[in-house]
This record gives structure tokens, C-alpha cells and sequence, in this order.
């Protein structure tokens, strides 16, 4: 059942028989071919170099409040983690499969209860873990993001449900804009994309009392990228 | 030059003096001020109200007067737009088409035409006081007015200029809307004409004196203390 | 009583509560500096807005084209598309579908589509539970109110209001931190998404290319109604599409920056279907629902065609001096501010909401605003031009044409402003008597003195004078 199909696309068709004015009186004439690409210049400029880039996103982590961290090797990112886990009393942290994970988690103390969801996983249980540990797409230097799908990421609940995620992340996982983000996903996807794609910008949060910002309205509440080398 | 005045009709008949001021200070430069008496209204209020027709008929009466002019200075920013931005679209597609885009090419709001036309930065005024300004909506815009009227302050003798908080807020004026929508029109008052006072200045100047109608109307009845207000010629023509 | 009488109604009582107009001031002021540090870093702002109008005039210029690569690639990964022309089919469609999956718990993130179908009435009406996760929304609901605003739907309540609600609503304990009281609603809202077998989101974009949709929030609640439900129901206006999934690097920065100022919006999804093979979480069907609920009549208007490529980001409203005065709920339309001014003629009728348009002083800072370059304030002036043209009113119809015998003859013209001092001299006599032709004016602002000659005289008189 596909609804009113035949007749909205009539009304549509018909509708636009008549060409609209433009509004937009810079780029050309608006054919998409030639705007895409022309955009990357106007946005915020990112640095030509990737030490460069490496600092933008390191400022812009420190304005969205993530904790951005360079980590020698895995084991100082579990190191890392552990000390995390100690400070804040955790039990349990859910995990997926994955080289990255998989190379830190070994280094995990043995006190701390290691959820894997790779093969299916209760929800109570995920969100009773106090962490998520996940791998990523790519980290955005002009933006300050973390590119996650539900492939590289363990699905779509694990880095949104606990109240802190960590992210796992290597040094050549850095691009330069959301643009470069995506062309890497398309290049590695080609048509068969993940269901889901995400862009996260710092922990979750809100500003919908008085406009005061608090973390944590219903995603984590920190956010915590580990740079590995 | 021979500059012919557009005078709309509130400053024909509420404030005369602002036309006058404009003659003095372009005289005061060595041009020619013509002022073709047949003019009368941009029809500004019936377009601004939907009623097209009504207004193109008494657009039409300007585009007559106007049409042999070399230049034509407007002394209220939103009539200004209305020669410039409004009547081309107004006469698309009808005969007069051509004549609107010519008198819109040669239209210019006063600072704009002592500034970008002219030249002109220092028009040799003095004025003692301290002056805030006004950006009315229509002239920074739909003209884009913006840095003209503060180059020429700038450079009056005597003048302090200070910036109020939010200038390029509305006061609520909006013509027609100023009477349809009284409470609204006059909490806009409120909002603008307090971040007048609260700079301390004795002067609001604008380039149009509809805004300052209403700023002036709304200050005279409730402000604390005195702020006068001043269109920018009447401020260029004291030396 | 009309939706304009009431809208002078609802507008005279708002403007009157200084306390809250301040207060919305206040926190608009807030998002200005924001946005405007946001701006300020890239290389081009007015260049970037002229890309973004580019796609998306591109997107509902070509409408029919982009939906059908959406829906055709968006089917191949699994996900069913429903065109609703009408509220009621939209409405039907999800609420046969909650019966035949035999749906218990619904849980809903930002939709302001859902809002203008009166989703949530339909759903509740036929006994489910109903809930809207997006704190603002939640609260909204609480209050058995609409959005004050459609980005920040309660941003006209103090933390006290919202305590004595959830204090009331949910039994919980009187606070006025607003961090205690967005964790109240998280820890409500927890279970809420645990037990929800069927979300419902909006979208603020469709990407044809990919076959996905995109949507964008701040609070993880969109991303949390999207994974945890086995159903996930998208309901998006037609005219959300655009062409390439990589347009979002543009337009997603542009949302944030209108919307919140922010440089970026925390969460920025794309779905393309429901779980797929080899993943491990994810809806078991996704349904993306089209409405068109006559925004193909406003497609049909090429001058004002523009006003579909609104994003929705607010900017226009956070700008707006009419809205920051009398607030959102003066409207009583879905969409609030300037762009719901344009629109809601073409949604819900001219002759019923043309006073929308009426109600602006046309200063423009919507449009100077709008980050995909809508002619906002221009467009108001269309909806007024084309209210008359469809229908004149009889008193209206005649002022102006005593305007144009006036204006038109000059010698009328000029004797009228020799008698301006005279009504002026008799105006006191009238004033506060009812049949004072000023009183709008003058029942809160002082009128000018006429000038005893006016200029066009002292011209001729001057003229003589050099003679």
C-alpha cells in the first residue's frame, strides 16, 4: 500500500510547470552538480595540515565538552578507562567486536564486567552498564564530531543508551569536514550504507529550561574520545 | 548636479523642516536642488495593504514626475525602497515596466547619495550633543544603509555618536501596521526606545522619519527623561 | 470567534505581560551571541547561504524526481513508503498500523508534522499511551499545550512552571535547578523507551541519493526512538528532500547555527531502512510517511515556492520582533513566526489567516536571517496582495480609492495639507470620544504637530522669493 502516490506526484508535476525566481544570486544556476562541491569553502576553515586539524579538534572537543585524549597504545587507553571506571564505582561496560575494542578490553582489569552485544544483549541489562565502548568511522576536525554507523559502532543503541561513551579512535581516523566524512563513507559503503549514520558533537544535552544547558538529557552524559596512535 | 527631491507626503506636511535641511546641506555642496511640485505619495500605504491597483495608480502620477530627473533623493529610507525595490515589481509585466527600473536606478536615500554618490563624508556641520542612531528597517534592508549615515555623523564637528543596543531592531512603525496592530506596534516602541535611553544620549537621529514619528511618539509620552529626535539632514544642515 | 479577532485578543494580552516578553527577550539575546560566534568562523556566511538555497531549490524545484529516487532506494533496503495527501490519510495509516502490529506503548520524538495532523489526539483517542520524549515537548504535553515555539517548544517557562508541573504530573519533588528537573524527565523517559514497541519521529531532511532521512537534535531522545522500538514511523513533509547525502555537510552546520546557534547540532542522524543483515539492533520495520497536506498548493505559487526550502531551524522566530512580543501562542498556527505567517495561508486558507500577514512591520530581519534565503518578508506582502485580489473589503476598498483621487491629483494633494493644521487644532475636541480617526495612534503614543505650512508651500514660497 503505497497511499496517494499517483496523485501527489501529479500535483507536483503539475505544480511546477511554472519555474520559480531564484533567490540565491552567487551560484550560478543552481544546477546541483556544480553547488556541491563549491560549498567546502565557505564553511569554517579547517588548516592544511593534520597537526592542525588534530588542534581544531581538540579546541572544538573542549567547547562541546568532550573528553578528547591522546593514549600512547591500547593498553594506556584501557589505562585509561580503568581509571575512569575507579572513579566512578562502574561494574559493567557494554562493548562490540572490533580490533580496536578488542585490543583495549584485553588490557581491562579484570574487576570490570565486559558486556559484548555483538550477538544480541538484553536492554535492561545494556542500560544498566555505566559505560559503552565503541570504535568510530572517523573523528571531524571542523565540527568536533565522532562519526558513528550501526556497523562500525555496535548498532544504534550502544552509544547512546549508557551514561558515558567511550570512543576508540586512531590517529589516521581523523578527517578534515563533515564532507571528507562522508565521501570516506561512501567510498567504503558504496550503495550498501549501514541503517544508521550519526555525527555526535560532545555529550548529550539540552537547553530547553530557561536555556541553561545541561548534559545528559537522555544520551550519555559524558563523552570520551581515546586517540591511539 | 541637479538633484531633485523626492519629499514624501508625512514630511511634506508633519515635517517640512527635514526637507528643508536636505536643500541646505545639498545647496551647501554646490548642487542643484530641484523639487517638482507635482508629486505627492510613493503609494507606499495601499501596496503595503494588498491593494496593488490603488497603489499603481498613484505610482504611475510619481513615475511622470520623476521621469526627466537626474538624480532623485528621497529623505525617508522606506519610501526610498519603495522608488527602488518596490516599483519594479510592482509595474513588472505592465507598460510602465521600463520606467520603474529607471526611476529605481537613479533613486538614492539621502545618507546613501552624499556618501556613495557624492563622495562626501564631511558636509561641514557642527553639531554639540550626544546622538544615537536609528537604522530604519527598510533603508538598512531593503537598501542596505547601513555604514553612510554613520560615515557623515562621524565626521560632524561637536558630535558624539553612541551605539544603542540593538539598533537594528524595529521600532514598530511599519506604516498601516502601526495602527492595525497598535499594542504590538507599540511593545516594539518600548523595546527600541528603551535601548535609546539607556545610552544617555540626548538625540535619536534616523534617516527616516516614520521610525522617528514613532520613536518620538512613543518617547514623548512615556520616556523618563528628554530624547529628541532628529532626521540625519537636520543634524548635517547646523553649522 | 475568527482566528483573527482571536488573534488580537491573544496579541493585546501577551504584549501586556512585560515580565515574560522580557524574559523571552532575554533568552533570545543569549542565542543571538552564539550564533553569531558560530558565523563569524566560517570563510563566507552569505556565500554558504546562497549554497544552501541552491540545494535546496534544487530539492523542491525537481520534488517529483527526488521522491521517487528516495522512495525507490529507500524500499530496496526494506523501508515502506506511504504518500498521505491529506491529515486524515496520514492519521489513518499510522493508526492501522499500531492496531494490526498490535502496538501497546508509543513513544514520539520532535515532529512538528505530528503536530499538524493532530497525531497524538488520534493515537491517544484510540487508548494508546502516547508519550513525546524531547524535553521541551515532554513538558508541553504535561501542560496539555502546543509548542510555544517549534524548535523550543517551552522556552516561555520559568524552572519554577516546570517544577510545579512535574511536581503535579509526575509526583516528584519541587526543585528549581534545571539540571534536577531534566533528570526527572530522563529518568520518566528511560522507561518510556524501554518499553515502547513503536517510535514515531519527524525528519528535518530526505536524501533522494541514499534513500535516508535525516534528523537532528540535541538531547539523544530521536536517536533513542529510533533503536529501541521494533516499529520506527517517520512522518515528514514532502518537500524535505534534497538531492545528495554529502548536501548535509552543508546543511546540517546551517540548521544548528539558525536553530541554536550552535555550530553544530549534538546529534545528527541519517536512517536508511530498518536493521539490516549482520546488525544488531534496529527497528524491525521503518515506515517513512510523505504528507503533502497542501504543500503542493503552496508548490504551485512559483513566487512563493521558496518558502519550502524552510528547514525549520526557527532563526526567522528568534530574530522577530513580532514574535518576540507576543510570543507563540498568539498565532494559533503549527509553525510560529514569520515563516508560519507565509505558510499557514496556503495550509489552512487566505481569508482565515491573511492577518498573520498583516501583523509585521515588514522590517525584514527574518529574511535576513533565513540561512537558506527565503524571501520571508517579501512573501508577506504577497499574501496580502493576494488576499485582496481574491477579496477586497468593503471599507478597505474605499479609503483606498479616496487614497488614489487624493494622491493622484496634486492640487487636491497640497490643498489637503493646508487643512491638516485645522484637523490637528480639532483633535482634542474628538480625542477618547470614539470617533477620534487617531485614536489607534494616540491611545499609547503622542502624534507630531502638523506644520502650519508644509514643505511643497515654503518650496513655492522660496521660489517667489528668489524671483
Amino acid at each position: 500500500m503505497s497511499g496517494d502516490r499517483e496523485a501527489i506526484l501529479g500535483r507536483i508535476a503539475e505544480a511546477l510547470r511554472e519555474e520559480a525566481p531564484r533567490h540565491h544570486e552567487h551560484v550560478g544556476n543552481g544546477r546541483h552538480a556544480s553547488a556541491a562541491p563549491a560549498f567546502q569553502q565557505w564553511l569554517p576553515p579547517v588548516g592544511a595540515s593534520h597537526a592542525a586539524r588534530l588542534e581544531l579538534f581538540s579546541q572544538l572537543c573542549e567547547v562541546l565538552r568532550t573528553e578528547f585524549k591522546h593514549c600512547a597504545n591500547a593498553n594506556a587507553a584501557a589505562k585509561h578507562i580503568a581509571a575512569l571506571a575507579k572513579e566512578g564505582n562502574w561494574r559493567r561496560i557494554a562493548l562490540h567486536a572490533g580490533e580496536l575494542n578488542d585490543a583495549v578490553a584485553a588490557h581491562l582489569p579484570p574487576t570490570l564486567d565486559l558486556m559484548r552485544i555483538e550477538s544480541g544483549y538484553d536492554r535492561d541489562a545494556l542500560e544498566s552498564c555505566d559505560a559503552g565502548l565503541t570504535e568510530c568511522e572517523s573523528l571531524v576536525a571542523q565540527t568536533g564530531s565522532v562519526c558513528v554507523t550501526s556497523r562500525s559502532s555496535g548498532g544504534r543503541t550502544l552509544s547512546v543508551l549508557p551514561p558515558h561513551h567511550i570512543v576508540l579512535a586512531r590517529e589516521n581516523q581523523l578527517v578534515a569536514d563533515l564532507t571528507a566524512a562522508y565521501a570516506e563513507l561512501a567510498q567504503k559503503y558504496g550503495s550498501s550504507y549501514p541503517s544508521f549514520l550519526g555525527f555526535i558533537s560532545g555529550p548529550s544535552r539540552t537547553g530547553d529550561i530557561e536555556r541553561i544547558l545541561v548534559l545528559g538529557a537522555h544520551g550519555p552524559r559524558r563523552l570520551t574520545i581515546l586517540l591511539v596512535p | 548636479m541637479r538633484v531633485t527631491l523626492f519629499v514624501p507626503c508625512f514630511i511634506d506636511s508633519l515635517y517640512p523642516g527635514v526637507a528643508m535641511a536636505m536643500v541646505k546641506v545639498i545647496e551647501r555642496l554646490g548642487h542643484e536642488v530641484d523639487y517638482p511640485e507635482g508629486q505627492t505619495c510613493c503609494g507606499q500605504p495601499p501596496f503595503n495593504s494588498g491593494y496593488w491597483d490603488e497603489a499603481r495608480a498613484v505610482a504611475e502620477r510619481q513615475l511622470a514626475v520623476f521621469r526627466d530627473a537626474e538624480v532623485v533623493v528621497s529623505g525617508s529610507g522606506s519610501c526610498g525602497a519603495m522608488f527602488k525595490v518596490f516599483y519594479p515589481e510592482l509595474f513588472a509585466k505592465t507598460a510602465q515596466e521600463s520606467a520603474a527600473q529607471a526611476l529605481s536606478a537613479k533613486t538614492y536615500e539621502f545618507s546613501e547619495f552624499l556618501v556613495s554618490k557624492l563622495g562626501v563624508r564631511d558636509v561641514g556641520a557642527t553639531f554639540e550633543g550626544k546622538v544615537t542612531f536609528h537604522d530604519g528597517c527598510h533603508g538598512l534592508r531593503e537598501l542596505g544603509t547601513k555604514a553612510a549615515p554613520r560615515e557623515l555623523l562621524r565626521h560632524v564637528k561637536g558630535l558624539e555618536l553612541i551605539e544603542m543596543g540593538e539598533a537594528e531592531a524595529c521600532c514598530g512603525f511599519g506604516g498601516m501596521f502601526a495602527v492595525k496592530f497598535p499594542q504590538i506596534s507599540t511593545a516594539m516602541a518600548e523595546v527600541k526606545c528603551n535601548s535609546i535611553v539607556e545610552t544617555g544620549v540626548e538625540y535619536v537621529v534616523s534617516n527616516d522619519s516614520s521610525c522617528l514619528m514613532q520613536i518620538q511618539g512613543y518617547l514623548s509620552r512615556h520616556s523618563p527623561r528628554v530624547v529628541k529626535s532628529l532626521h540625519l539632514a537636520e543634524v548635517l544642515a547646523r553649522t | 470567534m475568527s482566528a483573527a479577532t482571536q488573534f488580537h485578543t491573544d496579541a493585546d494580552r501577551t504584549t501586556a505581560d512585560e515580565p515574560r516578553r522580557a524574559f523571552i527577550r532575554k533568552a533570545l539575546h543569549g542565542y543571538e551571541i552564539k550564533r553569531d560566534e558560530s558565523k563569524a568562523a566560517f570563510s563566507d556566511w552569505q556565500q554558504a547561504r546562497d549554497a544552501a538555497a541552491a540545494i535546496k531549490y534544487e530539492g523542491v524545484n525537481r520534488l517529483d524526481a527526488y521522491l521517487r529516487e528516495f522512495e525507490e532506494k529507500f524500499t530496496a533496503r526494506g523501508g515502506k513508503v506511504f504518500w498521505a495527501s491529506t491529515s486524515a490519510q496520514a492519521r489513518e495509516y499510522i493508526q492501522t498500523l499500531a492496531r494490526e502490529r498490535e502496538v501497546k506503548s508509543i513513544i514520539k520524538s520532535k515532529a512538528m508534522t505530528s503536530e499538524e495532523i493532530h497525531l497524538n489526539e488520534a493515537l491517544e483517542q484510540d487508548g494508546y499511551e502516547v508519550v513525546e520524549s524531547d524535553l521541551g515537548e515532554f513538558i508541553q504535553q504535561l501542560k496539555h499545550e502546543p509548542p510555544y515555539h517549534f524548535v523550543f517548544p517551552c522556552m516561555h517557562l520559568k524552572r519554577d512552571e516546570i517544577s510545579a508541573l512535574f511536581e503535579k504530573e509526575l509526583g516528584s519533588a519541587p526543585t528549581d535547578s534545571p539540571e534536577e528537573l531534566t533528570m526527572i524527565a530522563r529518568r520518566f523517559l528511560r522507561r518510556q523507551y524501554l518499553k515502547a514497541d513503536l517510535g514515531i519521529s519527524g525528519a528535518n531532511f530526505i536524501v533522494a541519493e541514499t534513500g535516508m532521512i535525516s534528523i537532528t537534535e540535541n538531547e539523544g531522545n530521536a536517536r533513542l526512538t529510533t533503536a529501541m522500538p521494533r516499529i520506527h514511523i517517520a512522518l515528514v513533509g514532502i518537500e524535505k528532500v534534497i538531492p545528495k547525502l554529502a548536501d548535509l555537510a552543508l546543511l546540517l552546520p546551517m540548521l544548528a547555527i539558525g536553530g541554536t546557534g550552535q555550530h553544530l547540532t549534538c546529534y545528527n542522524s541519517m536512517y536508511g531502512g530498518p536493521r539490516q543483515e549482520g546488525e544488531v539492533d534496529g527497528p524491525e520495520e521503518f515506515h517513512v510517511v510523505l504528507l503533502d497536506n497542501h504543500r503542493t498548493r503552496l508548490l504551485a505559487d512559483a513566487q512563493q515556492r521558496d518558502a519550502l526550502h524552510c528547514i525549520r531551524c526557527g532563526a526567522c522566530l528568534n530574530v522577530c520582533p513580532i514574535f518576540k512580543n507576543i510570543g507563540g501562542h498568539a498565532y494559533g498556527t503549527t509553525y510560529q513566526g514569520p515563516i508560519g505567517s507565509v505558510i499557514t495561508p496556503h495550509f489552512r486558507g487566505l481569508q482565515d489567516w491573511k492577518h498573520l500577514s498583516a501583523a509585521s512591520s515588514l522590517c525584514g530581519a527574518c529574511t535576513e536571517a533565513c540561512p537558506v534565503k527565503i524571501d520571508i518578508h517579501h512573501h508577506l506582502l504577497h499574501n496580502r496582495r493576494n488576499a485582496v485580489a481574491e477579496k477586497k473589503v468593503w471599507w478597505e476598498r474605499i479609503i483606498w480609492f479616496g487614497f488614489v483621487q487624493l494622491m493622484s491629483r496634486p492640487w487636491a494633494y497640497r490643498l489637503s495639507t493646508r487643512f491638516a493644521p485645522l484637523g490637528q487644532w480639532l483633535h482634542p475636541f474628538l480625542q477618547n470620544s470614539g470617533l477620534d480617526p487617531l485614536h489607534a495612534w494616540t491611545s499609547t503614543r503622542e502624534f507630531p504637530q502638523a506644520a502650519t505650512t508644509s514643505f511643497g508651500d515654503l518650496w513655492r514660497a522660496r521660489k517667489v522669493g528668489s524671483k
